[in-house]
């Protein structure tokens, strides 16, 4: 059996062939890089996402902070992770690597902070 | 009104600004001579809404958000020292010939409205969305219809939904992230529609986006009628054939209090064309040569005022070359434009590019050319001819006009094949079997 992938690596995203003998990656093609294939052979097996999302702050500049897992989680927790931090609070200021939650979702990923927001 | 003179003055603090700002400060243009001037309250530009991951890899080596990236940049012009001026609306920019003076009029709160009479100007305003009006869309206006980028600020800025139904128009970029970004929020993504036979989108974003949310994408179709009076109630949306009109029949109708319009973006050049700057018609923005100089000395574009990009990282490139070249002509102490050598023609499904003339004196030993194909190619030549002589192709899997091409044009090639009699001064760009 044999899978098309767009890898998702980096924005190019490459198309990739993966040949499947059983559970088994036999043969990869298409990609630019090894991390195209490092990603496929993950996808088709444990498939991981970053999470982007926001969370509601208080006292600031503006109402939310932009977030995301510090690395990758797999991708059936994304919901959990989202609903881990859709009551969450924080006191402005927030800054840039800020860890807002640690642990999402039992994943051992932190949520950290990507935006800057100023008191306000 | 208070008047200043400023070396460089820099439309736009976005990626594009930003990068700019830096080359040219380090470059050697004294930073008490620059200035950037930004709408917005905060700089960074359209990257701060943009919250998901994937920017700066080509740039950074790792992948990081859209703040996380303009924060780089914020980070290096503020080490640097390069003021900036917020919450300011540059209003009009004059050119004087005789001088070479660019007087730029802007307004802002602590300054009322100011003059600064500047020698070199880099244009960084970015693009904005096609509004709904454009789109012949029949019906009532009822609350509920936005821009993608529209709810994104909401969403991700205000913390605040748009709504809880949503169609999506157009298979954009920022449609396609705003789907994602809805689902992940509570709100239950129906149907992204497409008018074209191809998204306009890159293809991780349709996997990522849709695929892994199972959102569908609906390809030729588009949206024939909206219902509701006060806010949107239903959308009906139905196939359309080949010249894009709709087909009897094949209707199909969404419950929905949300229509997200998605559907291109369009370069912000106000400011250039009152500036009296060559635009493109088919990018809508400036005309540039290899130093991303307009057909006024002294005034450089570079980002998403130039033509729409799907990377941030080559925006930054784009800037940062435009900023270089700014700082080269505010050195050289030009005040005039030498007639280029070579105009760049496309054909064959090559729709425009940047730039579009060229200066070989100017020129560095490579210059990358960029630019869209006009539909999807598979397996096809991306071939440049300077008058008959063939100077490159390079065989392409796929092409398609979601996303930017390049060619890189190498200066020792172009000079030997003149050199060897090549009299022409058409460099032309195209595909071919």
């Amino acid at each position: 059996m044999t899978r098309e992938l767009t890898c998702i690596c980096c924005p190019i995203g490459c198309s990739i062939t993966v040949e499947m003998n059983g559970n088994e990656v036999a043969y990869v093609s298409g990609n630019n890089c090894p991390r195209g294939d490092a990603y496929v052979r993950k996808e088709v097996t444990a498939p991981q996402r970053t999470v982007t999302t926001t969370v509601a702050v208080d006292g600031g500049e503006s109402a939310a902070a932009s977030v995301k897992t510090q690395g990758e989680i797999p991708k059936e927790k994304i919901m959990e992770c989202i609903k881990a931090l859709r009551d969450l609070h924080v006191e402005a200021p927030v800054h840039i690597g800020d860890v807002i939650l640690k642990n999402v979702a039992d994943t051992g990923v932190d949520i950290v902070a990507t935006s800057n927001i100023a008191k306000g | 009104m208070s008047e200043k003179t400023k070396e460089l003055v820099i439309i736009g603090g976005g990626p594009a600004g930003l990068a700019a700002a830096v080359a040219a400060a380090e470059a050697g243009v004294p930073v008490e001579e620059i200035r950037i001037l930004e709408r917005d309250n905060k700089l960074g530009g359209i990257l701060n809404q943009c919250i998901h991951n994937g920017f700066g890899l080509h740039t950074f080596k790792e992948e990081l958000t859209g703040p996380e990236y303009a924060d780089r940049f914020i980070q290096k012009a503020h080490e640097l020292k390069i003021p900036s001026s917020l919450n300011t609306m540059v209003v009009d920019i004059s050119y004087d010939a005789a001088s070479g003076v660019k007087k730029v009029t802007a307004m802002n709160r602590s300054e009322g409205v100011f003059t600064i009479d500047a020698r070199a100007v880099i244009l960084a305003m970015g693009c904005r969305e096609r509004p709904k009006g454009a789109l012949n869309i029949p019906g009532y206006r009822p609350a509920g219809i936005y821009t993608a980028g529209t709810a994104q600020h909401y969403v991700n800025i205000d913390g605040r939904m748009p709504g809880k139904e949503v169609v999506i128009l157009g298979s954009g970029d920022i449609g396609l992230i705003m789907a994602r970004r809805m689902t992940l929020e509570g709100a239950k993504v129906k149907v992204v529609a497409e008018l074209m036979p191809y998204s306009g989108g890159l293809k991780r974003n349709i996997v990522q986006c849709l695929d892994d949310y199972g959102i569908p994408l609906k390809l030729s179709h588009t949206v024939v009628d909206i219902e509701g009076k006060e806010r949107v109630e239903a959308v009906t949306i139905a196939q359309v054939d080949e010249n894009r009109a709709p087909i009897p029949g094949t209707e199909e109708r969404y419950t929905c209090d949300t229509l997200l319009l998605a559907c291109g973006l369009l370069p912000e050049n106000e400011l250039s064309r009152q500036l009296g700057v060559e635009m493109s018609p088919i990018t809508g923005g400036p005309l540039v040569d290899e130093s991303l100089e307009t057909n006024l000395a002294g005034v450089f574009a570079c980002g998403n005022v130039l033509h729409v990009h799907d990377l941030v990282d080559y925006v930054s490139g784009e800037a940062t070359i435009a900023g270089q070249n700014a700082a080269k002509f505010l050195s050289e102490k030009r005040t005039e434009k030498n007639a280029p050598d070579l105009k760049i023609v496309t054909q064959g499904g090559v729709r425009y590019s940047v730039p579009s003339t060229i200066h070989l004196d100017t020129m560095a030993d490579t210059l990358t050319v960029r630019f869209r194909v006009g539909a999807v190619y598979k397996d096809q030549n991306l071939a440049v001819y300077l008058g008959d002589t063939k100077l490159q192709s390079l065989k392409k899997r796929v092409m398609a006009p979601g996303e930017m091409e390049q060619v890189i044009l190498v200066k020792k090639k172009l000079e030997e094949v003149r050199e060897a009699g090549e009299k022409s001064s058409e460099l032309k760009i195209c595909i071919e079997a």
